[in-house]
């Protein structure tokens, strides 16, 4: 997270230098977009925080482990990727939970199923999806994400 | 421009009632569970440090692009007749290490609104969200480079299908505007 936070400033500050050296009246209008976009994602972005945080309090880890390894066959999976559908874990942390799953004997399916979605799906975060891409466009890469996810877990399943 | 901020104002508004009444309810629920209140703060804090040292910076970014690169930029790299390279460029994009895929969210907006195209943009999202490389050196190192690669491939070519299904969809529904009231009626 650290290095992602570097870089990520980094970039922000060379392109404020670099903008303003080319064009400083176009400068400040960038600089004031983003302010304004910055106010407007804010309090969605803030409401997404506290209920990331209800959620990931009073739902431990030892628990999202223990829901995926006693769950089995096909609908276990569809449970499974319901789960990382509403889960928000960073994905750093996301790859060693399924590790030590794996360890526990859960199978391959269920933790590519659990990896897949929680990256790629944030019911959570929907409300904001839409708000920047359409409801439409939100929904349906969602839907889609939670299929193509089930579909790699069955495939990797049956490959490895 | 004073009308669109008049337009945006309620949004806002809103958002931040939801805001204070999500807020009120967690203080509440954390009365009931007193023995909750430091996981949920905790974690709650940290999602915060990471929005307050990223968001801004992307923010900067997207305003920097929006102002200063052009809609025909845009459409010449993801745009209808982009091709393969449209789609090289959109994972590219993506792929680069730039935090929690809500943050994509406005990025993708803007580059749809100059001119990008829908299966690009579903790349794009994709890609972030699961294609970044350092989550992708995460998975080698915790699960091995056969899990890694297997799931790699995999998400690819999905995510390939699923950018151009999706775009068919949306193409299909906006084509046909007339189609949907038709069956109403009928």
């Amino acid at each position: 997270m650290n290095s992602t936070v570097l870089i990520i400033n980094v970039i922000a500050l060379i392109g404020i230098i670099l903008a303003f050296v080319k064009d400083k009246p176009k400068a400040i209008h960038s600089l004031k977009t983003a302010g304004k976009a910055f106010v407007g994602i804010l309090p969605m972005t803030l409401i997404i925080i506290v209920i990331i945080g209800l959620l990931l309090g009073f739902i431990t880890s030892e628990q999202i482990s223990q829901f995926i390894g006693t769950q089995s066959g096909p609908a276990g999976v569809f449970l499974i990727g319901i789960a990382g559908a509403i889960l928000h874990i960073p994905a750093l942390l996301a790859f060693p939970l399924g590790a030590s799953l794996l360890e526990n004997g859960a199978s391959i399916t269920a933790v590519a199923a659990f990896l897949t979605t929680v990256t790629m799906i944030g019911v959570i975060t929907l409300p904001l999806e839409i708000k920047e891409l359409g409801k439409k466009m939100a929904l349906l890469r969602n839907g889609f994400s939670f299929m193509i996810a089930l579909a790699i877990a069955f495939l990797m399943g049956m490959v490895l | 421009m004073r009308q669109q901020t008049k337009k945006r104002k309620p949004g806002l508004v809103r958002d931040t009632l939801v805001l204070i009444i999500v807020v009120l309810l967690t203080g509440v629920l954390l009365m009931i569970f007193p023995e909750k209140t430091e996981p949920v703060i905790n974690t709650a804090g940290n999602y915060f440090l990471e929005m307050i040292l990223i968001l801004p910076a992307v923010m900067i970014i997207m305003g920097i692009f929006s102002v200063f690169i052009s809609n025909e930029m845009v459409v010449k790299y993801l745009g209808k007749s982009s091709g393969v390279k449209g789609v090289i460029v959109s994972v590219f994009l993506g792929m680069l290490p730039t935090g929690p895929l809500y943050v994509a969210f406005p990025i993708a907006s803007s580059l749809m609104k100059k001119g990008a195209k829908i299966s690009n943009i579903i790349l794009f999202l994709s890609s972030w969200a699961c294609i970044k490389l350092p989550q992708e050196l995460a998975e080698l190192q915790f699960l091995g480079f056969e899990f890694m690669i297997t799931r790699l491939t995999l998400t690819i070519i999905f995510v390939l299908i699923m950018g151009f299904a999706i775009e068919m969809l949306i193409q299909r529904t906006q084509r046909n505007p007339t189609e949907s009231t038709t069956v109403t009626s009928m």
